[in-house]
């Protein structure tokens, strides 16, 4: 099949469009019709992902590629890599879960999946996008349906989370796109695979009077930053997310958390380094400070939450702190642990936020306090919070262990303080965890409207095993990952320290403080 | 048989964790026991038919990131085998006794079903320490390092309606991952320099990473040392030393088995087992081994004191865990690693039947854990009050002088203060004098712990007297049991662990040129008419050892001769296979044999001292404790609030935290980032929205409003860039 990975990207969009102009009505059958398209799209969707991994060659550069001609000479270019093709299964893995997660809502169910499923299709382009205005419409627009899924779905105060998201987006978006437009201007092409060889200027320049190391590729380097820094979120223009998540419903969370997340992250592996990587070394200073403060200041804050789901969504932006600064260090083992902490915090906090929503579906809060003891009545769900609330602080054998061991691994390379400040996070992600999970499972069962709390249902169980599944599996044998990833980033690290040599720089490994 | 040994608790631990609901709670429970019995007995065949030499088995591949390569692996030495039996030995006995102890348990209701969890956990908790045990790189001991500190939480947490226990569990597990911040840290800086962390790359690069300076945070150290100090951080942690043991006590809140098995025999020797492990880079650190002995030595006589006045049975024994573990870390502090780890051995034995005795006799006065409420119980409780009998003349080191017999802790305590000794420095004499000191007080504090359970009158409630009653059988054989490994461990193996160089260079399987062990022989063949040497081999052949009693006839060797050759053999071999590794110029065994007779008899003095003591405060005037702590209150408020570490700790950094995360909270994201953002935003906002117009759906339209306006510009600009 020449054409599957389009047809893993846009067979969500056409159960989605299936939706809006055949079905009709607002009754029991139609909400159960239109949640079972949805299901069966996004699982026919994983099972065609399953056949590009399948086909995928490990180190073989783009795969799959098609290529074709678009409106006003727009070429629509898609394919994978080691480094995108598994945040495609990552998608579309989820999706299914998502929609099963999504199974109770009453309100305009119709109009909900029909924004999963576009949402689907935006963010899986986002990965397999091989042109860069093809990349950057994905990229734009499938925050449309993620604002939908807030703004209309969502919480009591989503009018002020639309806002900031809304205004932290946008700058991020302007600037991307002017260097969108730099990058043709100097390049001649929008093709990523030529971007990807081609050089971008370095010479030092002066912009109103301010010395520019680096030059364009600075310039551009910070433009793109901007956008991606945004979307991971890194400190600190962070704030954005905690208010998304509180306010966004259950399965928009874990969307926004697992996959939207990543799309910063894969950004910067697939522009920022490859493409300017004199302005990456002279920036990763930078980053890697702003990661390590992330790490530790967003800790410190989840420490005191008293809402569950701002904790953890405090807790992720942490963890998000260790994929820039593993990618930022620049080595092997950073770039693969920043990869795999992405993998495996798609799974994990995915699965928090899934377990945020199973107590608030019950008592429609997301006060910490509200509960307690919950041990009592909910012993499965208390073993599948403990697992979940133990692999995000990073226990050896699950696969938020793997992530950021390697990370850390990689910033001790680069930089032994950032090593030193970021690996504080071990500590503090476990106080943090383990209040939370006292909190709220602990203790005796005391308060009255807790008492009839009911354990997981089945279609819930559903949910919960496969996360349940990847997120040992990966723990105890990440080379599942690490062998598709590996030959791909050692590629990208190759002519990332080639071009940094010829730029008469010392690479972040040559810089190697070892004085013998 | 390795890998049996490793993974039949894990089954143990799934069968009875998940299968318990459909085969039953009493099968669940007999499974997980049964697999541990099994694994207990395999690995004493693989004990004692074990050559010393290396294997390694790989079970599967793991962490692989460019040059990083690490396997699930088995690395079987003699440093395992040891670990081994101990972790398989008390964890099967403590399956057993959990049968009694676990039985009934007021914490839960009557349908409810708590047994299959505990077994399990006891699985899966000996599951990870045999994995730290057997790991052949630093990461999967670090996979197990994490995972006893995930079963220690949640068995420290068994009693989870409790929330002293909750409290206590959360602690051990924060405290501990202070210390595993150390160990990854050193994890990282290993790579960093060695371009692998498994342990044979790591040994065979020791003097390389010795003559290797490190840029480290602010300033550029000795990497070795680095290395070396922050492995030892993480030992700190899981073993409870100074200025991170205050999770230990408190871990108390567990079921008491637990204590036993994890919290004394086992898990928090963890640390020792590191230091050992990683002792041919530990000899290339001077410095941070001193620091270990002085914060061994440290621990060994804080603890101790705070020992003394605790009233909790539990608590008493918990303090004395914590001290012996400094004894452990001293006697590899300063370079004799076999007899850390023959104190590791006999403590793992008298330590847990303390623990097990305590929790027969809290068992049988209703969970009543007060020693002040205890009294008289000699006779209610005879078997339980023999088997604590046996274990505090092993701790407080009860044997004959200057010769071989005694209790297990006799010849092991006094191996680790010979070894102070030995070491001729000024750590090691500041160990020497505070283990003494240390010996002393344990000495008082057990036999206080015996007089006021056992002797005197009984005091408190009544009723719990009445009813008082010894354990069934289910408890006091394990107890039995153990009590032969206190009384005998130390005399049948003290050869192997603290005898002459040749003798413990074949049982760790350290590699030694031939004539290098030919001399050596030679220098202990004249050595053998001494005397000395003749008795503990008569008992050995006594308790039918099936060890090499014939070199414990040469024993304790006149090194004189060969000393120099086993040396100079040691390092020219491929040393980084042997279990563990003295460096040619450490002589501290050597010296420790060599010790005045007043060193070697200083501890029993000191035992006879605490003993005394006691006796004239508990059973001739058991008016006199009260009188003490009228005449010295300040001191004795000082001892019992643990040296107030808890509330420095407190004050420095729990409130700290939870005000700075409070304030990043409100002040830095709230009026610094926000506020900044919201500023620029009631300035732009109008101006878009004037812009655009009133729309119906606010800000979502801005949005799709400034996207599409983003792509017509730029369509508009290809277009036109493309006829160029």
């Amino acid at each position: 099949m020449d054409s599957l990975i389009s047809i893993v990207v846009f067979l969500p969009t056409v159960a989605a469009i299936i939706l809006a102009l055949f079905l009709r009505g607002d009754d029991e059958a139609a909400r159960r019709n239109a949640k079972y398209l949805a299901l069966i799209a996004t699982t026919a969707s994983f099972l065609g992902s399953l056949l590009i991994l399948a086909q995928f060659e490990p180190g073989g550069g783009f795969q799959m590629v098609e290529q074709r001609q678009w409106i006003a000479g727009l070429t629509y270019k898609v394919g994978v890599d080691g480094i995108s093709v598994l945040f495609v299964l990552l998608t579309t893995f989820l999706m299914p879960l998502v929609i099963l997660s999504a199974w109770d809502v009453s309100e305009r169910v119709k109009e909900y999946m029909i924004a999963f499923l576009v949402l689907e299709t935006m963010m899986l382009g986002v990965f397999v996008a091989l042109d860069l205005i093809l990349f950057y419409l994905f990229f734009e627009a499938g925050l449309i349906p993620m604002f939908l899924i807030i703004g209309i779905w969502g919480g009591a105060n989503r009018v002020y989370a639309a806002f900031k998201f809304f205004l932290y987006t946008f700058l991020g978006s302007v600037l991307m796109l002017v260097a969108m437009l730099a990058m043709y201007v100097d390049a001649g092409t929008t093709d990523i695979p030529a971007l990807l060889t081609h050089q971008f200027s370095y010479d030092v320049i002066s912009v109103f009077g301010f010395t520019i190391v680096g030059g364009l590729q600075t310039l551009l380097w910070l433009a793109f930053f901007a956008s991606f820094a945004v979307k991971m979120p890194m400190w600190p223009v962070h704030t954005w997310l905690p208010d998304a998540h509180v306010q966004a419903p259950t399965a928009g969370s874990v969307v926004l958390a697992a996959i939207l997340l990543k799309l910063g992250g894969y950004g910067f592996l697939r522009f920022s380094l490859p493409m300017f990587p004199v302005a990456s070394d002279v920036l990763a200073p930078f980053v890697l400070w702003l990661s390590a403060i992330a790490i530790v200041y967003t800790s410190l804050v989840a420490l005191v939450q008293e809402d569950m789901k701002k904790l953890i969504a405090y807790s992720s932006v942490a963890h998000m702190g260790f994929v820039t600064a593993g990618i930022f260090s620049a080595n092997q083992q950073g770039l693969d642990g920043a990869i795999f902490q992405m993998i495996s915090h798609g799974f994990i906090s995915g699965a928090l936020f899934l377990c945020v929503g199973v107590v608030y579906d019950r008592m429609h809060t997301r006060d910490i306090d509200a509960y307690g003891g919950l041990v009592n009545r909910m012993p499965a769900y208390a073993l599948i919070f403990l697992l979940f609330t133990m692999a995000n602080i990073g226990l050896p054998g699950t696969s938020g262990f793997v992530g950021e061991f390697l990370t850390l691994m990689g910033m001790f390379q680069a930089n032994t303080w950032v090593a030193f400040v970021a690996t504080t996070g071990v500590i503090l992600s476990a106080a943090y965890g383990l209040w939370l999970y006292r909190r709220v499972m602990l203790g005796d069962l005391i308060k009255e409207s807790l008492k009839s709390m009911r354990d997981l249902t089945a279609r819930e169980k559903w949910i919960f095993a496969p996360l349940v599944a990847m997120t040992i599996l990966l723990g105890v044998y990440p080379p599942l990952v690490t062998d598709i990833v590996g030959p791909s980033v050692a590629g990208l690290l190759d002519t990332y320290e080639a071009a940094l040599d010829e730029a008469g720089l010392m690479t972040a490994t040559a810089a190697a403080d070892v004085v013998h | 048989m390795a890998t049996i040994i490793l993974f039949a608790p894990l089954i143990g631990a799934l069968i009875c964790g998940f299968g318990h609901r459909f085969i039953g709670e009493k099968p669940a429970q007999w499974t997980a026991t049964g697999l541990v019995v099994l694994a207990a007995l395999l690995s004493w065949i693989v004990f004692l038919g074990h050559d010393g030499e290396l294997q390694r088995i790989q079970i599967l591949r793991w962490i692989e990131s460019g040059s990083l390569s690490t396997d699930w692996a088995i690395r079987l030495d003699r440093l395992t085998a040891i670990m081994l039996i101990v972790i398989n030995t008390v964890s099967a006995l403590v399956h057993i006794y959990s049968f009694g102890y676990m039985a009934h348990d007021e914490n839960f209701r009557d349908n409810e079903s708590y047994r299959p969890r505990f077994f399990a956990y006891l699985s899966f908790f000996t599951f990870a320490m045999l994995m730290l045990v057997t790991a052949d790189n630093l990461v999967q001991m670090f996979f197990g390092w994490e995972g006893v500190g995930l079963a220690s939480y949640l068995l420290i947490g068994f009693y989870f309606r409790k929330p002293s226990a909750n409290a206590a569990a959360m602690k051990a597990f924060v405290v501990n991952r202070v210390g595993d911040f150390g160990f990854a840290l050193a994890m990282f800086a290993l790579f960093f320099l060695v371009d692998s962390i498994q342990f044979n790359d790591i040994f065979a690069a020791a003097p390389e990473i010795a003559a290797t300076e490190i840029h480290f945070l602010w300033a550029t150290w000795n990497a070795a040392e680095v290395v070396a100090v922050l492995l030892f951080i993480g030992a700190m942690g899981k073993s409870a030393q100074l200025f991170l043991h205050t999770w230990l006590p408190d871990a108390m809140e567990g079921p008491t088995p637990v204590s036993a098995l994890i919290h004394a025999a086992t898990m928090v020797t963890a640390g020792v087992f590191l230091v050992c492990r990683m002792s041919p880079l530990m000899e290339f650190a001077p410095h941070a081994t001193a620091f270990i002995t002085i914060i061994g030595a440290s621990t060994a006589f804080f603890a101790a004191t705070i020992g003394l006045v605790q009233t909790d049975i539990k608590r008493v024994i918990a303090y004395s865990t914590c001290s012996q573990l400094g004894y452990m870390f001293v006697a590899a502090g300063v370079g004799v690693y076999s007899a850390a780890m023959f104190h590791l051995f006999t403590h793992a034995f008298f330590k847990a039947m303390l623990f097990l005795g305590a929790g027969s006799v809290i068992h049988g006065m209703h969970h009543e854990q007060d020693m002040r409420n205890y009294g008289g119980l000699k006779d209610k409780m005879p078997r339980t009050f023999w088997a604590m009998m046996i274990g505090t003349l092993a701790i407080t080191g009860v044997g004959i002088p200057l010769t071989h017999i005694g209790f297990a802790g006799f010849l092991s305590k006094d191996a680790v203060i010979e070894s102070a000794w030995g070491a001729h420095s000024g750590p090691g004499f500041y160990a020497f004098w505070l283990l003494v000191l240390a010996a002393a007080m344990t000495s008082f504090y057990s036999w206080r712990l015996m007089f006021l359970t056992f002797y005197g009158e009984p005091r408190g409630d009544r009723h719990t007297h009445e009813h008082a009653h010894e354990s069934p059988s289910i408890m006091t054989i394990p107890l039995g049991v153990l009590a032969l490994g206190a009384i005998f461990s130390g005399m049948v193996w003290y050869g192997s662990f603290f005898g002459d160089h040749a003798q413990v260079n074949r049982f760790f399987g350290i590699p030694a040129h031939a004539e290098a062990v030919e001399a050596d022989e030679h220098g202990a063949t004249e050595a053998e008419g001494q005397g000395e040497g003749a008795i503990p081999a008569a008992t050995e052949l006594a308790e039918g050892d099936f060890e090499d009693a014939a070199a414990a006839l040469v024993e304790p060797t006149e090194d004189t001769g060969g000393g120099e050759g086993v040396h100079g053999g040691v390092m020219a071999g491929g040393w980084e296979d042997g279990a563990i590794y003295m460096a040619p110029d450490n002589h501290v065994m050597d010296d420790a044999h060599h010790a005045p007779i007043w060193v070697k008899v200083s501890p029993f003095v000191a035992m006879l001292l605490g003993f005394l003591v006691a006796f004239q405060m508990y059973i001739r005037r058991p008016d006199l404790p009260a009188k003490f702590v009228n005449a010295q209150r300040p001191l004795y408020d000082f001892l019992l609030n643990k040296w107030y570490f808890d509330e420095i700790y407190g004050f420095l950094f729990v409130r700290p935290a939870s005000w700075l995360g409070r304030t990043l909270w409100k002040r830095g994201d709230g009026n610094v980032i926000d506020g900044g953002i919201n500023g620029l935003a009631m300035g732009v906002i109008p101006f878009f929205s004037r812009l655009a117009g009133r729309a119906q759906s606010g800000y979502l339209f801005h949005y799709a409003f400034a996207m599409v306006l983003a792509v017509a510009i730029l369509l508009t600009w290809m277009t036109l860039g493309g006829v160029e």
